[in-house]
Order: structure tokens, then C-alpha cells, then sequence
């Protein structure tokens, strides 16, 4: 017997999180990024 | 290679590459879930939820790439000493780790549908679930090298040892019975219509360019952070 689940609700879902994770990783890496290069810049010019 | 091996050489290279790949892969990321969400037919078997390919694959495989450039950089640095190699390994902890979870987390939620369960312990789900704990293994270990002073010699045989389950991974759904189905692309060979075929590409792409720019963001942080606490420990050493 297979069952009748909404297919949409779990493409939707998978899309959500994938897109979400991988979003939240460029911001984080580059903003961690920026950062640093800053904090090294700003102790050379010391 | 060893020409790459000078800081001021690779921040060179990687000041233009990473927002390039960056912007690039995050375009044809966009593109190719685009096209799988709206204009890829669904499929005679798994109907609509077929469309989680278009996540689920290009995620495995950089879940499996990210750990195999930990491996390859930590033989680098092993062999070679080559200095940007650490740091490479180590940059690519962090991209892979995610990658493999959304593999996991997106693997599970299209099990539901097509197998009638979120997760089954066999060999592909289970030797993914302990690539998933060896990167946060490798994560913990190298970022307590990195704080406490101890050998960055460490986390590479971690990372060199760790490796032993990326084959394991590749070859679970044909040493042992699985609800997962066989590999449906092999070398040279494929058993996927064109149809889902260019799109699945055009994601890979676009994820291997973001995972490619996420790793030269996280070296170039690394890196400064390396020279930020070399020029003050000169600063307190010249000021003793």
C-alpha cells in the first residue's frame, strides 16, 4: 500500500533548509573573513 | 604548486578568486534549483519529490569532496610542509560538514515519501551519519591544536585516517543491501535522463564554485588571524 503524502510539502522543506544552510555559510565565511583581514590591518597600522 | 606556498602570493590569487567563485556559484546555484523546482518534469516512480536531487546529490558528493581535500591537503602538508596546505584542510572542515547535513537532513525528508521512513541504519545512511561526526571530530581537534600550541601534525593523520570511510561511503549501496538506491552515475556512464541530467550538472557546478569560495574565504580568515597573533606576540615580545 503506498501512502497518499503531500510531495510538494517535502520538496518545499528540502529546498528551505538546503538553500537556508547554504546561505547562512557564504554570509558566515565572508563576514568571518572580513573580520579578520580587518583585525590584522588595524594591528599593522598600530 | 610550492610558488602558492607564499602568503602574499595566495592572498593575491584568493582576493579576486573567492568573491568570484562566490557570486558565480551562488548564480548557477540559483539557476539549477530553479529549473529542478519548476521545469524539470516529475518523476514515473518518485513524482514530484524527485526535485530533492537537485540538493541532495551536489550536497553528497562535497560532503564526500570536503573530506577528500582534507585528506589530500593534510598528505601535502605531512609530506611536503607545505604551509597553505594545513590551513587548507582546515578550511574545508567547516563547508564540508554543512554540506554533508544538508545531505543527511534532506536525504531523510525524501526517504519519507519514497520508502516510507525518515532513516534506516545501512551502509550508505550510516557511513554518511560518521562522516557527519568525523568532521566535527576534526573540527574540535583542530581548532584545540590551534588554541592550546599543540602539533598541527595531529588533526592531518585525523584527517588522513578519517579518510578510510570515503570509499566505504562510495561502495555501501553495492557491498550491501540497501533501501538506497545504486549509484546511477558512474564513469563515463549515467542512468539519469537528460532531462534531470543538465540541471543535476549545472547544480553540482554551482555548488562545487560556492564550496570552492567558502574554502578560500575560510583560508584567508585563517591566514589573518595567523598574521594578527604572529605581530602581536612580536609586539609583546618587543615591548618585554
Amino acid at each position: 500500500m503506498r501512502e497518499n503524502l503531500p510531495q510538494w510539502d517535502f520538496v518545499i522543506a528540502s529546498y528551505v533548509i538546503g538553500i537556508a544552510a547554504i546561505v547562512a555559510l557564504v554570509i558566515w565565511s565572508w563576514q568571518a573573513m572580513r573580520r579578520a583581514e580587518k583585525r590584522r590591518d588595524d594591528v599593522r597600522r598600530k | 604548486m610550492h610558488g602558492f606556498a607564499n602568503p602574499k602570493r595566495f592572498l593575491a590569487l584568493a582576493s579576486w578568486l573567492t568573491p568570484l567563485l562566490l557570486v558565480s556559484g551562488l548564480l548557477l546555484t540559483a539557476i539549477a534549483l530553479v529549473w529542478g523546482l519548476f521545469y524539470v518534469p516529475p518523476d514515473r516512480l518518485m513524482g514530484e519529490t524527485v526535485r530533492i536531487l537537485f540538493i541532495h546529490v551536489p550536497a553528497a558528493w562535497l560532503g564526500m569532496g570536503g573530506w577528500t581535500a582534507i585528506a589530500i591537503s593534510s598528505l601535502v602538508f605531512l609530506v611536503w610542509k607545505h604551509p597553505l596546505a594545513g590551513l587548507a584542510a582546515r578550511a574545508a572542515a567547516v563547508p564540508g560538514l554543512v554540506f554533508t547535513a544538508i545531505c543527511l537532513v534532506t536525504g531523510s525528508i525524501w526517504g519519507r515519501p519514497t520508502w516510507g521512513t525518515w532513516w534506516v541504519w545501512d551502509g550508505r545512511l550510516t557511513s554518511m551519519l560518521v562522516l557527519l561526526f568525523l568532521y566535527f571530530g576534526y573540527i574540535a581537534l583542530s581548532q584545540a591544536v590551534a588554541r592550546e600550541g599543540g602539533s598541527s601534525r595531529i588533526p592531518a593523520i585525523f584527517g588522513l585516517v578519517g579518510a578510510i570511510n570515503i570509499p566505504i561511503i562510495n561502495r555501501s549501496v553495492v557491498w550491501w543491501n540497501s533501501l538506497h538506491q545504486p549509484p546511477s552515475i558512474t564513469m563515463g556512464n549515467s542512468s539519469i535522463d537528460t532531462e534531470f541530467l543538465v540541471p543535476l550538472a549545472v547544480s553540482v557546478i554551482g555548488f562545487s564554485l560556492l564550496f570552492g569560495g567558502v574554502v578560500l574565504a575560510r583560508m584567508r580568515a585563517l591566514l589573518a588571524e595567523i598574521q594578527t597573533e604572529a605581530r602581536l606576540r612580536r609586539k609583546a615580545d618587543g615591548g618585554a
